[in-house]
C-alpha cells in the first residue's frame, strides 16, 4: 500500500483501474490483436483455413535436466530460423483491386455514404427542430418517427423490397390509380439501385438521428432563445448561427454513429437485392463475407477487410487529430 | 446445389451421450424443402430402426451457401457434429487435409466400396492420398432443360428436341407473350446454366480442357467463343423472368408462362408435386438434347473426428448404412436423384430419371464443377456470370476474356 508517502500516479483510483482491466484486456486482444492478426494473414494465400506465413524450425533442442522434468518431455527448443510457408506478398491486394465487383462495391459505399451522411443529418435535424416547437402530441410523433429504428435491417430491407417491387409495390398502386405509364422500379435498375437501398436506410435511421438532435436542442438554454428573440434575430438565423455551433458535441457523436453504420452496411443489401441486379448493389462488407465463407478464400477476405479498415482510418485519424490534438494545446 | 428454400431448422440438441452403446448422433445438412426433408427422413428412419443409436436432425435452412459456413465453423471451432453433408468435391478438401475428418478407408475396404460405387469418380472425390473420407449418397446432374408443352402449344410450334430448335422457336414464344427462357436471378443458377451450355456447345473435350486441366488458351479459344455467343443470345431470351429462386423459375415452366428452364434434375421434384407427367405436360432433354451426357455431382456425408470411441463406432455404422441397397433406393426415390450404386432396382423411377439412369449406365458422364474447381474459382465465375447475365452492355468477347483470366489463375 502506497499510502504513506505521495501516492504514485499508477495506484491512484486503483479500484477503478482494476475494474477496467477486463475491458482493457478485451480491447487489446479483440480489437488490436484481432486486427493485427487479420492484416498479417491478408498477406498469405489462406483458403478455408488460415495458413501460417512462415514456420519456425529448430536446429537443436536442449534437453531439460531430469531433475526438472522427469521424462524429458519439456525439451527446451530454440527457434533459430524459419521457412516461408504461405507468404504471397501483395497478391491478394493486387487481385482485389483488379476485381470489378470490389470496385463497384467501393463506388456504392461512397455514394451511399455521402448521401446517407448528408440526408440523415439534414432530415434528422429538421424533424428535431419541428418537434422542438412545443407542438401537441410530441410524444406520439416522436414514437412514430423512432419506430423504424426498432426493426432490424433485414426486416426493413424486406419491407422496402416489397414496396419497391414493380409488381406489388408503389408502381402497381399508382398504375392502378390510372397512370398506366408510371415506372418506378429502383431495385431493378442497375443505375439507381443504390438509391433504393439508401431510401430504406434513411427510413430506418433518421428517427434515431432525430432523437439525438432533439436531445441536443433540449440542452440549449431557454435564455439563449429569449435573448435572440429580444435582439430580433429570425428563427432560422438563430438555428444556423447560434444553436448549431453550440450543438457541436452532439453533431460529432451523431457523425460517428452514422459513419459506423455506413461502413458496415450489409444486411440491408442482402435483404433488399442480394447485390443485384447483377452486381450493381454490392458493398464491401458483403464482398468480405462472401469471399471468406462462401468462396473459402480467407486471404482475399482479409485483404478486403483490411482495405475497409484503412478507409475508416483515413477518415478517423484526421478527425481524431483535430479533435484531441487541438485540446492538448489549449489545456 | 444450394436450394434456397424457407424452412424451419430443427433445433439442434447435441448431447453426445458417452454412456454404453446408444449414441445421439447429430447430422447436419441443408435439405429443408418438402422432397428433401422426406428423403433425409429415410436416412433417419433407417438409422433409428437399424441401429441402437439415435439420429439427431440438424437441418440448417437457407441452402448450402448459408449452411456450409456454419458447419465449417463448428468443425474448426472444436464442436464437431456426428456427420455432415457437403457436395462431394473440393468443399471440404482443406478440412480433410487438416485432419479434421474421420478416415473411412478400413470400412470402405471391408465393404468393397470400390466395387459398388458407380461411377467410381464419386469415390475418387472422397479420396485424398489414397484414403477415403466421405460417403457419396446420390448423383445430381445439371445437364437438363425442362420444356413446357403448354407454352409451345400456345406459341404454335412443336416442342423442341434440342437447343438449336429451342433458340429457333424462341421468337414465337416471345410473340405469344411468354418468356422463352426462365432463369432465377441467383448467381449459382446463371453460372450453372452457363456450365450446361458449355458442355452442350463446346463439347466435352473443350470442357475438360478448361474445367479439369485449367487450360486458359482453350477458354479464350473459338469453341468457348461460341458458348459465350450462345449465352449472350440466351441472355436476351431470359429477359422478363424477374424471379429469384430456382423453383419460382421452374414454376413459370410448369404454369406455361415460360418456354423452358436450364436446371438440374432436382427440378423434376417440382413437376411431380404439381402433378405433371413427363412426356405429356413437360419434356426433359439431357445435355440440352445436343450431347446426351450428365455430370455426376451430388451430395456426400463427411464424419468429423470425435474423441469418443462410441461416437466413432456410431459414425461408421451410419456410413455403412447410407450405402446399403435399401437405403439408397428409398432415399433417392424421394430425392429424385440417382443412386450411387448401379446394382439397385429402380423400377419406380419416372421417365426423366430413367433417361438419366440409361445415360449413367452407358458411362456418358462428367465430373461436376464442384469436383474440379475450388470454391474460390467457382465464386469468381459466379461473380462474372451474375454480371454478364444482368448487364447487356458486357459483350460476349469481354466476358470470355475475363473468364479466361479466371481460369488462368485457377488453383
Amino acid at each position: 500500500m502506497a499510502h504513506a508517502q505521495r501516492p504514485s500516479q499508477l495506484f491512484r483510483n486503483l479500484s477503478a483501474k482494476i475494474a477496467a482491466i477486463p475491458m482493457i484486456f478485451t480491447a487489446l486482444v479483440v480489437f488490436v490483436g484481432g486486427t493485427l492478426w487479420t492484416i498479417t494473414y491478408s498477406f498469405t494465400g489462406s483458403k478455408l483455413l488460415p495458413k501460417k506465413i512462415f514456420e519456425w524450425f529448430d536446429l537443436f533442442s536442449i534437453p531439460v535436466p531430469s531433475w526438472i522434468a522427469k521424462d524429458g518431455a519439456l525439451d527446451f527448443s530454440i527457434p533459430v530460423g524459419f521457412v516461408e510457408k504461405s507468404f504471397v506478398g501483395l497478391k491478394q491486394y493486387d487481385r482485389l483491386w483488379g476485381e470489378n465487383r470490389w470496385l463497384i462495391s467501393i463506388e456504392n459505399l461512397f455514394i451511399y455514404g455521402i448521401c446517407s451522411l448528408i440526408f440523415s443529418l439534414l432530415i434528422g435535424f429538421i424533424l428535431a427542430a419541428l418537434l422542438d416547437q412545443k407542438i401537441r402530441f410530441e410524444n406520439t410523433f416522436r414514437t412514430i418517427l423512432l419506430y423504424p429504428f426498432a426493426l432490424s435491417f433485414i426486416v426493413t430491407g424486406l419491407v422496402w423490397q416489397w414496396l419497391l417491387n414493380p409488381e406489388f409495390g408503389v408502381q402497381s398502386v399508382i398504375r392502378d390509380l390510372g397512370w398506366s405509364g408510371f415506372t418506378f422500379d429502383p431495385l431493378y435498375n442497375a443505375e439507381i439501385v443504390i438509391f433504393g437501398i439508401l431510401f430504406a436506410g434513411l427510413w430506418q435511421g433518421t428517427g434515431f438521428i432525430m432523437c439525438l438532435m432533439l436531445a441536443g436542442l433540449r440542452g440549449i438554454d431557454e435564455d439563449i432563445w429569449k435573448a435572440a428573440r429580444v435582439d430580433g434575430i429570425p428563427m432560422w438565423k438563430t438555428y444556423i448561427f447560434i444553436v448549431i455551433p453550440m450543438m457541436r458535441p452532439v453533431f460529432i457523436t451523431t457523425l460517428v454513429i452514422i459513419a459506423a453504420g455506413i461502413v458496415k452496411v450489409y444486411d440491408l443489401v442482402v435483404a433488399q437485392t442480394s447485390g443485384g441486379p447483377g452486381i450493381a448493389s454490392e458493398v464491401p462488407a458483403k464482398y468480405v463475407y462472401d469471399k471468406m465463407f462462401q468462396a473459402q478464400n480467407l486471404g482475399q477476405g482479409f485483404a478486403a477487410s483490411t482495405m475497409m479498415l484503412l478507409s475508416v482510418m483515413i477518415v478517423l485519424i484526421p478527425w481524431a487529430y483535430l479533435e484531441f490534438g487541438g485540446k492538448k494545446k489549449n489545456g | 446445389m444450394s436450394f434456397m428454400k424457407t424452412g424451419l431448422a430443427a433445433a439442434a440438441a447435441f448431447a453426445f451421450a458417452t454412456s454404453a452403446q446408444a449414441v445421439d448422433l447429430e447430422v447436419t445438412h441443408w435439405w429443408t424443402s418438402g422432397g428433401e426433408a422426406a428423403a433425409v427422413a429415410e436416412f433417419a428412419k433407417a438409422f433409428n430402426e437399424g441401429t441402437d443409436h439415435n439420429w439427431v436432425d440438424g437441418a440448417i435452412a437457407g441452402g448450402g451457401g448459408t449452411a456450409r459456413p456454419v458447419m465449417i465453423s463448428r468443425i474448426t471451432g472444436g464442436d464437431p457434429m456426428g456427420a455432415t453433408q457437403f457436395n462431394h468435391g473440393r468443399q471440404a478438401e482443406e478440412l480433410v487435409e487438416a485432419g479434421l475428418m474421420l478416415d473411412l478407408t478400413e470400412l470402405a475396404e471391408a465393404e468393397g466400396w470400390k466395387d459398388i460405387v458407380h461411377p467410381s469418380a464419386l469415390l475418387d472425390s472422397c479420396t485424398l492420398d489414397g484414403r477415403i473420407y466421405c460417403v457419396p449418397v446420390n448423383i445430381h446432374s445439371w445437364q437438363w432443360i425442362w420444356l413446357s408443352h403448354e407454352a409451345f402449344e400456345k406459341a404454335g410450334t412443336a416442342v423442341p428436341t434440342n437447343w438449336d430448335e429451342f433458340v429457333a422457336a424462341a421468337p414465337k414464344v416471345r410473340e405469344a407473350g411468354m418468356v422463352p427462357l426462365a432463369m432465377g436471378n441467383q448467381a449459382w443458377q446463371s453460372a450453372g446454366a452457363f456450365g450446361v451450355m458449355t458442355v452442350a456447345i463446346a463439347g466435352v473435350d473443350a470442357w475438360s480442357a478448361v474445367t479439369i486441366d485449367k487450360n486458359a488458351d482453350v477458354a479464350a479459344g473459338p469453341e468457348f467463343a461460341k458458348v459465350f455467343q450462345a449465352a449472350a443470345d440466351a441472355r436476351a431470351l431470359r429477359e422478363g423472368s424477374n424471379v429469384q429462386d430456382w423453383n419460382q423459375a421452374t414454376n413459370m415452366v410448369i404454369t406455361g408462362q415460360a418456354g423452358g428452364q436450364i436446371m438440374g434434375d432436382w427440378a423434376q421434384g417440382e413437376f411431380q408435386v404439381a402433378g405433371q407427367v413427363a412426356g405429356e405436360d413437360y419434356t426433359c432433354l439431357p445435355g440440352l438434347g445436343v450431347n446426351e451426357i450428365i455430370s455426376t455431382g451430388g451430395d456426400a456425408f463427411y464424419f468429423p473426428k470425435n474423441e469418443d470411441p462410441a461416437v466413432e463406432a456410431a459414425q461408421l455404422e451410419l456410413a455403412s448404412l447410407m450405402l446399403s441397397k435399401e437405403v439408397q433406393v428409398n432415399f433417392n426415390l424421394k430425392k429424385g436423384s440417382l443412386p450411387v450404386r448401379g446394382d439397385v432396382d429402380l423400377t419406380a423411377a419416372n421417365d426423366c430419371m430413367k433417361k438419366g439412369l440409361a445415360i449413367l449406365a452407358d458411362g456418358n458422364i462428367l465430373p461436376d464443377g464442384n469436383q474440379t474447381l475450388s470454391p474460390d474459382t467457382q465464386g469468381q465465375i459466379e461473380d462474372l456470370m451474375t454480371e454478364f447475365w444482368a448487364d447487356n452492355a458486357i459483350t460476349a468477347e469481354d466476358a470470355q476474356a475475363r473468364y479466361a483470366a479466371i481460369i488462368a489463375d485457377a488453383d
